[in-house]
């Protein structure tokens, strides 16, 4: 009998894309309901103001508006206030955040009234109508000065903008820093970035009055989460109210939230008894979509004279903006155990400060926490390398954990699962032509050349797949990090995967009937992947962490193997035979020895639904379900190089060559993966290069719209070069699966930023702002001559 | 409100409109043509990328009004009979796309593109000729292999011909 051929490992054009390519995939802007209104939000133009009235009688009076309502009107309502998941700490300030804000506003485009109109344009000039008595209040934009004494606060009634502290510490690291003959200390800024997801935000709560039950269509990353949350506001019973995420424009962390406009729809929509939609505009979306990163940093290393590390230190303020969103104070921890980078040392210590200030709030961002973990340890470790004199590659040999495939513990304190960093190390400096590269650089500096060349390394460790249920417990998250898939085969052995992700992009329709096609020899073709909706996949904890593949492609294949578990007993019974008189291999049970009798997997789907002759006891139909919880992150990790050229004269940044090496364990799909590794290298490139939130000290976004905040065109950027190292499957899975959506965003902004310094050390710059923008560039290597900067 | 005359997708619609209404949500929300997305309000994206006389515009650039009397493609005419544009094949073969949302306006921008090109375009082409077009996901490396692949197989012949016939 023939062998169905393995899919993993190979790249079969993804199942999403034929919706895709010809415009007939919906996503929440494009449905619509019968007599639905169209929400719209009136704004706080103010970064912080007393909201003194609200004078809604002009807009009540035009065409086509339904009902205009305040914070104060439905202040009433609400349940409860939008969901916090994450209390950190004891000492974390919680104050409520309600979708609309009754008293104060305290940042730039926080919601004070809706409008409910007919239609779209309706509801827009109606909410221009509302006339808001707004008495500004004194505003806080810099995490510094919201921590001085007498700064204005963000919320009085706390007292301090100061949201939280937060520690962890391994070995005496005082100790290791006083005995330490080498010790370097350098302060970093991680600007503020804007995720933009190319589709913005969209909600459609659709009530059916009668019945009390609610449909939420959203453009979300978190379906499964976001219902419960809309329980917690609105007191909807969660068993009247499904929420789907159709198909989604993209998130980045930016849906992997719950937002104020999806407990305003829900509850405008039981009031009015019609369905309500809401879209956001894209200058909209910079004011009330969460924004990311934005760090203080200081980074300390202590070493011995060759510069062996000894131990790290990380002293880090994070700016949550006004309100704490669903994981704002615990973004940066996803990040705490991965400031060591993927070297060894004996004493860790990761300190946090989370800072209220009049700023959108921030929350998760493509990578959340490991880009600015990986930023810190990557440049500190070259600032350690001029110190001792070495070079970028050397004083990362001499500092890497040696390669393992067992689970081997690391200065956080935590186990990584597989690594071997020499590895992705060579082979990216085999795919630079790093010593080539090294020559050209040194023929510029001695002709004295204008444009000179850099090159930036980063070899990086990151952790991904969230999370293990306990150790969320353990670090106060609310839930767990478990995932579920069902499959259910249909008497004509035909395919039903039906799973507790929710993706927006990352293919998991073709990944995960790669898995279950090698797992019972059905073809690809004959299985279909559902997600992203509570009714028809009620178990799940959604897309976002690096965790679709590493959790949910886990349980995935758990599930497939509870059906090889039910039909090897259903071909035993129908062979005469023991269950382990059989061999199994891709879909077909034979008997050992015996290879002609055999059974398919297809066709054992036949007898569960006939039913006929089933073992004793057995129940009918084949569908199992099964839920995974991780025992251990995964921890994909490489080496990016980065090739730049700086002109010295205008400060204008090209890369000439970038490569990335991820080992990322075992590949499903490479066409994926490479597909992943691209998108991310690049938006990290965005961070080190063009991209920055910029606040004027009144808090007025000043880069609230796609024109100037510089989210890059193909034009601004290379084709990048990708390998994949050693790939080490991870021993925290059976499937050796590691996650690979945020790898590039984590490791490129140092590989980029690093080249930069690079360029120009010769000069005697050591540091340049992100991003390194031609004025930032220029600027440093002006200072550093001896100019002003200016 | 104003009457306008268009040809969409080769059939000729007539309806009264709003002088303020954009074209885009002319096709999206009077004509039910919800393949072309907005994704800005800057005429930034590109994601709203639809032909207008065989070039491509940024269909949240202009009015509906001033539309009349032209004619627009979208994305939901690029297949014929069931057979994928060339462009919309090569996309799905190349993986140039991953959540799709800006994939209707970039296959509409390349499509001008690659018309308007006397042969097959190089990488540095593509990457000029849609810097029009955002894109989030992919970091542009699939979307430019893709419309390089299709503007080889679209213009491929052009530039063969011309060879042959010593050039042009």
């Amino acid at each position: 009998m023939a062998v169905a051929e393995r899919t993993i490992g190979t790249s079969p054009p993804r199942k999403e894309d034929p919706e895709l390519i010809t415009g007939q995939a919906r996503y929440t802007d494009d449905l619509t309901m019968p007599g639905m209104l169209h929400m719209v939000v009136v704004r706080s133009p103010f970064a912080h103001a007393r909201i003194k009235g609200v004078d809604a009688s002009k807009a009540l009076a035009m065409d086509g508006v339904v009902a205009v309502y305040t914070g104060a009107d439905l202040a009433a309502d609400w349940a409860g206030p939008l969901l916090m998941a994450w209390a950190v700490s004891e000492d974390l300030k919680n104050p409520p955040h309600w979708p609309l804000t009754k008293d104060e506003a305290r940042h730039q485009g926080d919601g004070v009234a809706v409008v409910l109109a007919t239609s779209r344009a309706a509801a827009k000039d109606a909410a221009e109508a509302v006339e808001v008595d707004y008495e500004p209040l004194p505003v806080v934009v810099d995490m510094e000065a919201a921590l001085a004494d007498g700064a204005p606060l963000v919320h009085e009634d706390q007292g301090t903008n100061k949201a939280y502290t937060w520690s962890l510490k391994n070995g005496d690291v005082d100790a290791v820093f006083a005995a330490a003959p080498v010790v370097v200390k350098e302060r970093y800024v991680i600007q503020r970035a804007i995720p933009t997801a190319i589709e913005t935000r969209a909600v459609i709560a659709d009530p059916s009055p009668a019945m009390g039950e609610y449909t939420l269509w959203s453009a979300t990353q978190i379906p499964h989460i976001v219902r419960v949350a809309m329980v917690v506001a609105t007191g909807i019973p969660e068993s009247k109210l499904r929420v789907i995420a159709p198909r989604v424009g993209g998130g980045f962390g930016s849906k992997l939230q719950v937002y104020a406009e999806e407990a305003l729809c829900l509850l405008v929509a039981k009031k009015l008894g019609r369905p309500v939609k809401w879209v956001e505009e894209r200058s909209e979306n910079y004011l009330a979509t969460h924004h990311g990163r934005d760090q203080i940093q200081v980074a300390e290393l202590a070493a011995d004279e060759q510069g062996k590390i000894r131990g790290f230190r990380f002293n880090i303020m994070v700016n949550m903006g006004a309100y704490l969103m669903i994981i704002t104070p615990g973004t940066p921890l996803l990040g705490a155990f991965v400031y060591c980078g993927c070297y060894g040392g004996d004493a860790y210590e990761v300190n946090f400060t989370g800072v209220f200030t009049n700023t959108t709030p921030t929350d998760a961002y493509r990578g959340a926490g490991r880009p600015e973990a990986t930023y810190a340890i990557e440049r500190i470790i070259e600032a350690l390398a001029r110190k001792v004199g070495k070079d970028p590659v050397e004083i990362r040999r001499l500092n890497f954990l040696p390669a393992f495939t067992e689970p081997t513990p690391m200065p956080g304190g935590l186990s990584i699962d597989s690594g071997n960093y020499d590895a992705t190390l060579d082979q990216a400096l085999e795919l630079a032509g790093y010593d080539q590269l090294r020559k050209e650089q040194q023929v510029r500096r001695e002709r004295g050349d204008t444009k000179q060349i850099g090159i930036g390394l980063s070899t990086y460790l990151e952790m991904c797949g969230l999370a293990p249920s306990r150790v969320l417990k353990a670090l106060n998250y609310a839930a767990g990090g478990w995932d579920a898939a069902t499959i259910r085969l249909s008497p004509t052995g035909k395919v039903q995967v039906i799973a507790g992700t929710s993706p927006h992009g990352q293919g998991h329709a073709t990944t995960f009937a790669q898995i279950v096609a090698d797992d019972l020899g059905i073809p690809f073709d004959d299985i279909e992947v559902i997600t992203g909706d509570t009714t028809l996949a009620p178990l799940g904890m959604d897309t976002y962490g690096s965790r679709s593949i590493a959790i949910g492609g886990v349980a995935v294949h758990r599930a497939a193997m509870k059906i090889v578990e039910k039909t090897r007993r259903i071909a035993a019974h129908e062979l005469e035979v023991s269950d382990e008189d059989l061999d199994y291999a891709s879909g077909t049970f034979s008997v050992k020895g015996a290879p002609d009798r055999a059974k398919t997997v297809p066709g054992l789907a036949w007898s569960a639904w006939t039913a006929h002759d089933l073992p004793d006891g057995m129940e009918p139909g084949l569908e199992e379900t099964a839920v995974y919880d991780a025992a251990n992150f995964v921890f994909p990790y490489g080496a990016h190089i980065c090739a730049v050229e700086v002109d010295t004269e205008t400060g204008q940044v090209d890369i000439l060559k970038y490569v990335a090496v991820d080992d990322v364990g075992v590949v499903i799909n490479p066409q994926i993966v490479d597909g992943q590794v691209a998108g991310g290298v690049i938006q990290g490139i965005a961070e080190a290069l063009f991209e920055e939130a910029v606040y004027s000290d009144d808090g007025q976004l000043l880069t609230a719209s796609l024109t100037n905040y510089e989210v890059p065109a193909a034009s601004d950027v290379p084709s990048i070069v990708i390998g994949r190292g050693p790939e080490l499957p991870s021993t925290t899975n059976e499937l050796g699966v590691k996650g690979v959506g945020e790898t590039g965003t984590i490791a490129s902004p140092p590989a980029v930023i690093n080249a930069v310094i690079d360029a120009l050390s010769h000069l005697g710059v050591t540091d340049v702002p992100r991003p390194a923008s031609p004025e930032n560039v220029w600027r440093t290597i002006r200072s550093t001559r001896g100019g002003d900067g200016r | 409100m104003r009457q306008i005359s268009v040809t969409v997708n080769g059939t000729r619609r007539e309806a009264d409109v709003e002088p303020r209404q954009l074209l885009v949500y002319f096709l999206r929300e009077t004509l039910g043509l919800t393949g072309t997305n907005v994704g800005c309000d800057t005429s930034t994206c590109g994601s709203c990328t639809v032909l207008l006389d065989g070039q491509s515009v940024k269909s949240c650039t202009m009015l509906a009004v001033q539309a009349d009397g032209h004619e627009v493609t979208t994305i939901e005419a690029m297949a014929t009979n069931g057979e994928l544009h060339p462009i919309q094949r090569a996309f799905h073969e190349h993986h140039g796309l991953q959540c799709g949302y800006c994939t209707p306006g970039m296959i509409m921008a390349a499509d001008s593109l690659i018309r308007e090109a006397a042969g097959p375009l190089s990488e540095a082409e593509v990457r000029i000729g849609l810097e029009g077009n955002l894109c989030r996901c992919t970091g542009y490396q699939n979307i430019v292999q893709a419309v390089m692949a299709a503007s080889q197989e679209m213009q491929g012949g052009v530039k063969a011909r011309a060879g042959k016939g010593g050039g042009s």
